[in-house]
């Protein structure tokens, strides 16, 4: 694997090297890498990929939050994030609402798992979210699993192959948002630990290739053990 | 620090009291990923002195007053465990721990990317866990690779080394002994990617042409400390690959 090195930060990087601010910034006019990550020289252009991120709101990112505290007005989100969400209670309930008569902890509580879209984030402010959307809202089955918001891409894969893979393989269903949160919903608990081993594997190696065939390697031999169809 | 007596501290030979030459370093050991709940951790050995770094953040600021507007609050905390020194300190934080609080802090302002994430607040935590000398340079040797390990975008990795007189001699890397008893003690960190000096302190008296020679030894070791940072955090993945 020649093509795929590690860098640190401070490692100077190729001036056409494809990626994104602030994970290789510029510095007296040279690319240099400011986390840990891997250079892939295998393509046309070299392409920088962080091994390790911090998971900045984006307007339209759908993500799942964790309820930290119930306001007069609104939720304060934790979405794993350095900036906590705010999700008004008018959004989340759909109607106008009275704080004099509505106990906002009645619909929600600390611990709860929402999923949500972000409206706004400009950076001055904390990011805004809505649950008006096809599919959003409180989270009331399943499991939550937590990687690393780096990992996310590799735990899609190439044109959705590794997820494809993990439902055809487990047949449970997975919603993996941007910020490293997972959602999983399976038929019974054997597939449910399957799946969390997988998806803690490929945290694991994401740095490594080859890993869709291993991990699919890796979930038959769980079945196996299992004894799971 | 009371002098030494009786103990000679460079022999006939060149060596020093622990039998390395004057330009030689203590053995130095680290490691990354030591704490589970933090971010970012790593433990850094020079010889005996051992700090333990810990790295939260990007996060909320606990006090939302003190967040900045256009850049995240960098905080540092430099402590020395009440175990860490042969007589117990006490572990409420002295005039020396704010200081070297604050020039450790300062060391990072420039390295760590902060104007990406403003209004929050990245704290780093040095737990001294023994103490023999150089313990600010191993600590801010400990904060650089526990922030690469949490993540959080950096210009460069910087290292940190002491140079000392003793005997009126030039000495690499001093140690509680030679620090007690020498005549000047010279720390300095350095991030060798982008040639910047992020702390340089001086107590003591050297001359000018000795200033600059022991800030030649003091960068040419912080080189091979950048190297050694970087071997480990790359080894982290190596590891991982095998299993």
């Amino acid at each position: 694997m020649a093509q795929r090195t590690i860098v640190t930060p401070g490692d100077k990087l190729p001036g056409d090297v494809e990626a994104k601010e602030p994970y290789v910034v510029e510095i007296n006019g040279v690319k240099v890498a400011t986390t840990i990550g891997l250079l892939d020289t295998s393509g046309e252009k070299p392409v920088y990929i962080p091994l390790q991120s911090i998971y900045v709101p984006r307007k339209g990112d759908v993500v799942i939050g964790l309820v930290q505290s119930v306001g007069v007005v609104n939720w304060t989100l934790d979405i794993n994030s350095p900036y906590n969400g705010v999700l008004p209670a008018s959004d989340f309930l759909g109607r106008p609402y009275n704080p004099a008569t509505d106990d906002l902890s009645q619909y929600l509580q600390v611990g709860d798992y929402v999923k949500v879209k972000i409206v706004a984030f400009d950076r001055t402010r904390n990011p805004l979210l809505t649950v008006q959307d096809k599919g959003l809202g409180k989270i009331v089955d399943g499991k939550i699993i937590e990687v690393q918001p780096s990992k996310v891409p590799r735990v899609i894969g190439k044109k959705r192959s590794m997820l494809e893979m993990l439902k055809k393989e487990t047949g449970c269903e997975i919603f993996v948002a941007v910020n490293g949160r997972i959602h999983v919903k399976c038929p019974d608990e054997d597939r449910e630990t399957i799946l969390i081993l997988a998806i803690k594997m490929i945290e694991r190696q994401a740095h490594t290739t080859g890993l869709t065939a291993r991990v699919q390697e890796y979930i038959e031999e769980l079945k196996k053990v299992k004894g799971v169809e | 620090m009371g002098k030494a007596i009786g103990v000679k501290l460079i022999d006939e030979l060149g060596r020093r009291h622990d039998g390395r030459l004057p330009d030689q370093m203590r053995p130095v050991k680290m490691r990354i990923n030591v704490l589970e709940n933090a971010d970012g951790s790593a433990l850094v050995e020079y010889g005996r002195t051992r700090i333990l770094a810990a790295v939260y953040g990007p996060r909320e600021p606990v006090q939302k007053f003190m967040a900045l507007p256009d850049r995240a609050l960098l905080r540092v905390r430099y402590h020395m465990a009440p175990f860490s020194t042969e007589e117990r300190k006490s572990p409420a934080p002295s005039r020396r721990e704010i200081e070297l609080s604050k020039v450790i802090r300062e060391a990072f302002e420039d390295i760590i990317l902060v104007k990406y994430f403003p209004r929050t607040a990245i704290d780093i935590f040095l737990e001294v866990l023994q103490a023999d000398g150089g313990t600010r340079t191993a600590a801010v040797t400990a904060a650089s690779l526990a922030l690469a390990n949490a993540g959080i975008p950096m210009k460069a990795l910087v290292a940190g080394v002491a140079v000392g007189k003793i005997e009126g001699q030039l000495v690499l890397d001093v140690d509680e002994i030679e620090d007690g008893s020498g005549e000047a003690d010279m720390p300095v960190a350095y991030a060798p990617d982008i040639e910047k000096i992020t702390l340089f302190q001086l107590n003591g008296v050297l001359t000018r042409e000795e200033l600059e020679r022991g800030l030649d030894m003091a960068l040419n070791a912080i080189r091979e400390l950048v190297e050694l940072e970087k071997r480990t955090l790359k080894e982290e993945y190596v590891s991982t690959e095998e299993v």
